[in-house]
């Protein structure tokens, strides 16, 4: 990497907020980023607590009972709705970084057909199948 | 129609200025207009100082890059109606260095590039040097690499790309997508010099697939398909599945072809 | 430092796992008034956290080793992100040798402990 004497321009973390006519795929880029950090921040919490049952039923009822209430039925909701989002674009990012549904190298016409609109399918596809898990996780949590 | 277009353009002069700062300016608007045409109108008609890189006008070049209207793509390349819009607002290239005006420094992308050694490698270096004939190569095998041979290095999709907004030790969609025209390239036995890099932090693997490079490439390159390509022959190689084939071999002469009466023979060789 | 080639190839890997392994998990906790698996929930026809669902699980050893296997895969799927992360806002170099560090301290930390537990309350679950 070359040094350069000139004024600096990155874009910086505006690059991965948005910032520009961007397309859906970068927004999706962004929400599994942030769903993923909260997966990890509940799931760290969630060893701990859940590690209680080793103790006793005592120390189990008593850690249930400090993570009941409102504010964690809806936290834990929060939790399930990124679950389902970035459990099946997960998967779409598994497919395409291994190159499957990217299509093969093509000789480019314009319009041009580029790699992003042949897995436009995958994308919307997923978004569906994360909104049924979703649906389904609903029904099930508040259904009652 | 409309009459006249407003361009708004974010001018930096490091001899002047702290900041850059934004600058509108009203020009006359004709039917056919490019942003580059207005630009240049700009200059004739309001400010003589302004600057910027542009040289063929027609696509082929890669020098006019800069982010019109929030998305990067070619002053020459775009046209003023295509934006729907009555300001065209103009700014250098973001995540590159603004030497002045809309000029970006691109030489750090060019030092990336330059590393991850974009030209065939063999070990044959005498064949390749003082070549006999040329390297066998079927149209199947032409088709792997030769969209991603149409880059012409504007730097659109650096500009485009949300790792690289943060990342500046990332390799960068230009170059990753030339490494990958190499190695995909049956004429080329350098993949595993290339690993060396692409294994570590700055390869591919910061790539998560935003799209925005292929989305904004005026010539239909598709960066984040030789990316995403490239991604898979590292895992394969990591698993050992990787098929490596031989460099293509030299050509062999045709025989029993006889010339068609009356065609003549090629011209003497000049180098 | 290994190189990323080996990390991110195990970080697909490890997304595969969670798939399946915490899919099955979700169907055990939040689906399973939707979806009721009794295989799952074997004990109680309540809810899935009460404590005779829970020893009723901890005395599953597929339970126990999934547990354990689910456990891995994801803290090092979820810091190998986070990692990620970090290191694409491009801090010092010094600054992310302490991330790498810290990150792989805290994974290696909470696995030994997540697999105590497994194993604790596997052993305590036969008790009852």
């Amino acid at each position: 990497m070359l040094e350069t004497k000139g004024r600096p321009n990155r874009l910086g973390l505006w690059g991965w907020l948005g910032g520009g006519r961007w397309g859906m795929e970068r927004y999706l880029y962004t929400l599994h980023r942030v769903t993923g950090l909260g997966l990890l921040a509940y799931f760290l919490l969630h060893i701990v607590v859940t590690s209680s049952r080793a103790f006793s039923q005592g120390a189990w009822e008593e850690a249930m009972a400090r993570v009941s209430g409102e504010i964690f039925e809806v936290g834990e909701y929060l939790v399930f709705l990124a679950f389902a989002f970035h459990a099946v674009n997960g998967i779409r990012l598994l497919l395409i970084e291994l190159g499957i549904g990217v299509g093969q190298p093509i000789e480019p016409v314009y319009p041009y057909r580029t790699s992003v609109d042949v897995q436009r399918p995958l994308a919307i596809g997923a978004l569906a199948v994360a909104a049924v898990i979703a649906i389904l996780g609903t029904l099930s949590m508040w259904g009652e | 129609m409309m009459k006249d277009v407003t361009y708004r353009i974010r001018l930096f002069d490091p001899n002047r200025d702290s900041e850059p700062h934004w600058e509108a300016f009203t020009i006359p608007y004709a039917p056919g207009m490019t942003v580059l045409d207005g630009l240049w109108k700009v200059k004739e008609l309001h400010a003589p100082g302004l600057a910027w890189r542009s040289s063929c006008r027609m696509g082929v070049c890669g020098s006019c890059g800069m982010l019109i209207n929030g998305k990067p793509g070619l002053a020459c390349n775009t046209q003023i109606s295509e934006l729907h819009a009555l300001t065209v607002a103009v700014a250098p290239l973001p995540n590159f260095d603004i030497i002045r005006d809309l000029v970006p420094d691109l030489a750090p992308m060019f030092g990336t590039h330059q590393a991850l050694l974009p030209y065939v490698i063999r070990e044959d270096v005498e064949e390749r040097e003082n070549p006999t004939a040329e390297f066998w190569q079927s149209a199947h095998e032409l088709e792997q690499y030769l969209q991603f041979s149409y880059c012409i290095k504007c730097g659109c999709c650096m500009a485009a790309c949300p790792t690289f907004a943060t990342d500046a030790l990332y390799s960068g969609p230009m170059p990753l997508a030339q490494a990958h025209r190499y190695n995909s390239d049956t004429r080329d036995g350098g993949f595993a010099v290339r690993k060396e890099v692409l294994a570590g932090n700055a390869g591919p693997w910061r790539c998560h697939y935003a799209g925005e490079c292929s989305r904004v490439c005026p010539k239909g390159v598709d960066p984040a398909k030789a990316i995403q390509l490239m991604k898979r022959e590292l895992v394969l190689d990591l698993l050992h599945l990787r098929k490596q084939g031989c460099p293509a071999p030299v050509a062999k002469k045709p025989t029993e072809i006889k010339r068609r009466d009356g065609v003549p023979d090629a011209p003497a060789r000049t180098v | 430092m290994m190189k990323d080639q080996k990390l991110w190839t195990w970080h697909l890997a490890a997304g595969v796992v969670i798939a399946v392994f915490l899919g099955l998990h979700m169907l055990t906790m939040h689906l399973d008034a939707l979806i009721p698996i009794r295989a799952l929930n074997v004990a109680s026809e309540q809810r899935a956290i009460d404590w005779a669902n829970v020893v009723a699980r901890g005395r599953s050893v597929f339970f126990a080793v999934t547990y354990v296997v689910l456990l891995g895969a994801a803290l090092f799927h979820g810091l190998y992100g986070l990692r990620n992360i970090l290191l694409e806002l491009n801090p010092a170099a010094g600054l992310k040798k302490l991330v790498g560090a810290v990150l792989l301290l805290a994974g290696l930390g909470l696995f030994v402990f997540g697999t105590w537990a497994a194993v604790a309350s596997h052993t305590l679950a036969k008790t009852f």
